[in-house]
């Protein structure tokens, strides 16, 4: 409450496993007893393991995933929404103020509506617009933005590259004002120029229309760059979360240290000096007891209790919060 | 020594509504056994048309030019038109990693079937056999739990899990050539390298030539053996990758470099190359970058200059306006 616009309280969403009709039904663990609070105006980041359940997060938090248990509360202007209690009408509401940005447009775009329809579907379900005039302006005027040839927006989506499709899912996002957006992988397939272009565009109109994101990437040096407060997620767990400077300087557990020394030098002598990850990668499906990171912690300390500690993050610097397992 | 690809002035229209677009124009490329072509380049440059050229995998409303030649393994594949001949290029010497996995999983079959299925069409091996093969490869780009993951649909897995499922599914036939594209998009970096390494060994021991696409100039750095820069259909540089990386020589690839973000910097704004990205209905005439090149001069010959790579250092070709551009610039 009060700058919080999202708070995420002892969320945990599992899916279900089943081999065949006959077998017994195991569970997923994809999100594991997380707690979040999201700054209005923030940019936050969301980086760590493939796998580990930042996409089920985001979808959760916009009420496109169930909610295991815990809940998800947005804190709007005049009213907060419960999201795990929420009628049509509230949904409807949601909807509008809420956006996600897809980990994978080709999945993502009708191939069937042409681009401008694709991004004025938002304006005219949400009947935001009164004329198609104005819709088209609107439409017209985001895809400008999202560095779209306006020519092609009568095309169908497969005549576009996958660059020039993530612009499209992103114009879409923006083209109904939202308040919220979770960005997933948004700028994964466009190149460094383009990519700072649609950065310096999101973080504009972060300022200008006090947006706040969600903002789920892979790419750490441009996390680094764009985000003010960032969480790593390893196997269902939040293991570390900080401000993105001090985070960066300073990791505290493990997995945070091995994660920033693997990002690839441009420089093809330098033989990375990354830490590198050995022993089995854990399973969803089967997480290991006690810290989710010991069957790989390439440094577990001499007071590590590994086994037996239960997860949950200690405050070590103000703002600064990691898991207590690896702190001593 | 002949090489396993070459790719020989090789253009690629496209026919729309709006009129004929250029997506390719005037590429020549090659890899060797056991080589990785990294190719960069600006969103919509052509990388993956030209990929797909390839394994002629482009839409109906495709042309390319007759003098074109794609020659694998001393065959054209420009001139395949059998089934029996296509077999050989899709999935059979040639494996895609495609850009967007979902692409290439059918949403109603589960992942392991997919993958089987695809070994049975291309190796003498029975059902046993390729499941084996199949579960093996998963692990090895590090999936835990792969015999229970070979039994999910795409859209059960992670975003990261599907682009390692479909590069599992690629190397598993062990093709003579890997075309990659954008392969490690969806991955943390701890994972990326280990799926690049194994990439790498995968090379090593069958000789594979690969093509791998990725606008991650670092992942470059790790994998390529040569690099080809591409803008608006043209390759504007191309040369060995400790070259290119070093000692860029073409406006846009200097351009590049300087777009990425230091993370060791972070106070420096993100610097994306300047103007609008002209559309391929309306290429520019003469040098392509000339509408967005920081040294364009109007009374240059940048609009007159016929596109053309010259060899500046052994192996470092640079289009011939680039070269110029200290003089002309
Ligand atoms: N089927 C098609 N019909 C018309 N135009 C097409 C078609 N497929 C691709 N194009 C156009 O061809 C150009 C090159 O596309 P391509 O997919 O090769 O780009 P790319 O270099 O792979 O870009 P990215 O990095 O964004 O994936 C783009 O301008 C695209 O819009
Ligand atoms: N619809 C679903 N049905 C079953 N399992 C699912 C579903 N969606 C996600 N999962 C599982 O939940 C876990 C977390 O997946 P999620 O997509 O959230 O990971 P992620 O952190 O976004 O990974 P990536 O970086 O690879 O995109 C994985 O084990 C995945 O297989
Ligand atoms: S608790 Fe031990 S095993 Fe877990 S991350 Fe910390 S040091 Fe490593
Ligand atoms: S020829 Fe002129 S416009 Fe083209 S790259 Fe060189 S300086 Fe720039
Ligand atoms: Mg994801
Ligand atoms: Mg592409």
């Amino acid at each position: 409450m009060g700058d919080n616009l999202i708070s995420v309280n002892n969320v945990s969403v599992n899916f279900d496993y089943q081999e065949n009709f006959i077998s017994k039904k195991q569970k997923i663990h994809a999100v594991n007893n997380i707690n979040i609070k999201i700054k209005k105006g923030s940019f936050f980041g969301l980086v760590g393991e493939s796998g580990s359940g930042k996409t089920t997060l985001g979808r959760a938090i916009l009420g496109a995933n169930k909610i295991s248990s815990g809940n998800v509360i947005f804190h709007d202007d005049e009213r907060d929404y419960d999201l795990t209690n929420m009628n049509k009408q509230d949904l409807k509401e949601y909807r509008k103020k809420a956006q996600l940005i897809f980990q994978d447009p080709y999945a993502a775009l009708s191939p069937r509506m042409t681009v401008r329809d694709i991004i004025a579907e938002p304006l005219e379900v949400m009947k935001i617009t009164n004329s198609r005039q104005e819709t088209d302006e609107r439409v017209r005027d985001i895809a400008a933005k999202c560095r779209l040839n306006i020519e092609h927006l009568r095309r169908f989506p497969h005549a576009f590259s996958g660059g020039q499709r993530q612009r499209i899912s992103i114009a879409r996002a923006l083209v109904s004002n939202p308040k919220f957006i979770v960005a997933d992988e948004s700028v994964a397939a466009l190149d460094v120029s383009i990519q700072a272009d649609i950065l310096n565009l999101l973080k504009q109109l972060q300022t200008e229309l006090n947006l706040t994101y969600l903002f789920i990437s892979h790419d750490l040096s441009v996390v680094a760059h764009v985000c003010d407060v960032v969480a790593v997620m390893y196997l269902g767990h939040i293991v570390e979360m900080g401000p993105s400077r001090e985070l960066f300087k300073n990791p505290k557990h493990s997995y945070t240290k091995a994660l920033l020394s693997s990002i690839p030098s441009i420089d093809p002598e330098k033989r990375s000096e990354a830490i590198e990850l050995k022993g089995e990668i854990p399973s969803a499906l089967n997480p290991p007891p006690g810290c989710v990171f010991r069957t790989r912690c390439p440094n577990p300390g001499l007071d590590c209790k590994g086994g037996e500690i239960t997860m949950g993050l200690t405050e070590v610097e103000p703002g600064h919060w990691v898991d207590q397992c690896c702190v001593l | 020594m002949s090489h396993l690809l070459e790719v020989k002035n090789l253009d690629v229209k496209f026919d729309t509504d709006e009129g004929r677009i250029t997506a390719v124009e005037n590429i020549s490329l090659s890899v060797d056994q056991g080589e990785v072509l990294g190719i960069v380049g600006e969103s919509g440059s052509g990388k993956s048309v030209t990929a797909k050229s390839i394994m002629k995998l482009n839409p109906g409303n495709t042309s390319y030019n007759e003098d074109a030649e794609i020659i694998l393994d001393n065959e054209n594949v420009l001139q395949f038109t059998s089934k029996q001949d296509l077999k050989k290029i899709r999935g059979g010497k040639v494996s895609m990693i495609f850009q967007e996995p979902m692409a290439s999983f059918a949403p109603a079959i589960k992942i392991g079937a997919q993958m089987v299925e695809q070994l049975l069409i291309h190796k003498n091996i029975n059902k046993d056999e390729a499941k084996s093969i199949s579960i093996n490869m998963l692990k090895r780009v590090g999936i835990a739990d792969a015999e229970k993951r070979f039994n999910q649909y795409a859209f059960e897995l992670s975003g990261g899990m599907r682009q390692r499922a479909m590069i599992a599914m690629a190397l598993s036939t062990m093709p003579k050539l890997l075309l990659a594209d954008e392969p490690t998009t969806a991955l943390d970096v701890t994972i990326q390298a280990q799926v690049i390494n194994l990439i790498k060994d995968i090379i090593k021991e069958y000789q594979m030539g690969v093509i791998f696409i990725t606008h991650d100039l670092g992942v470059i750095a790790q994998v390529a053996d040569h690099v080809a820069v591409m803008y608006l259909g043209s390759v504007v540089e191309k040369g060995p990758v400790n070259e290119i990386l070093k000692n860029p020589k073409h406006p846009y690839t200097k351009g590049l470099l300087q777009a990425l973000p230091d993370i060791n910097n972070l106070d420096a704004p993100l610097s994306p190359i300047p103007g609008n990205i002209p559309s391929p209905l309306d290429r520019p005439t003469g040098c392509v970058f000339r509408t967005r090149c920081p040294h364009h001069n109007p009374e240059g010959k940048d609009g007159k200059i016929e596109m053309k790579l010259i060899e500046v250092e052994p192996g470092h070709w640079v289009d011939q306006c680039g070269i110029q551009c200290g003089q002309n610039g």
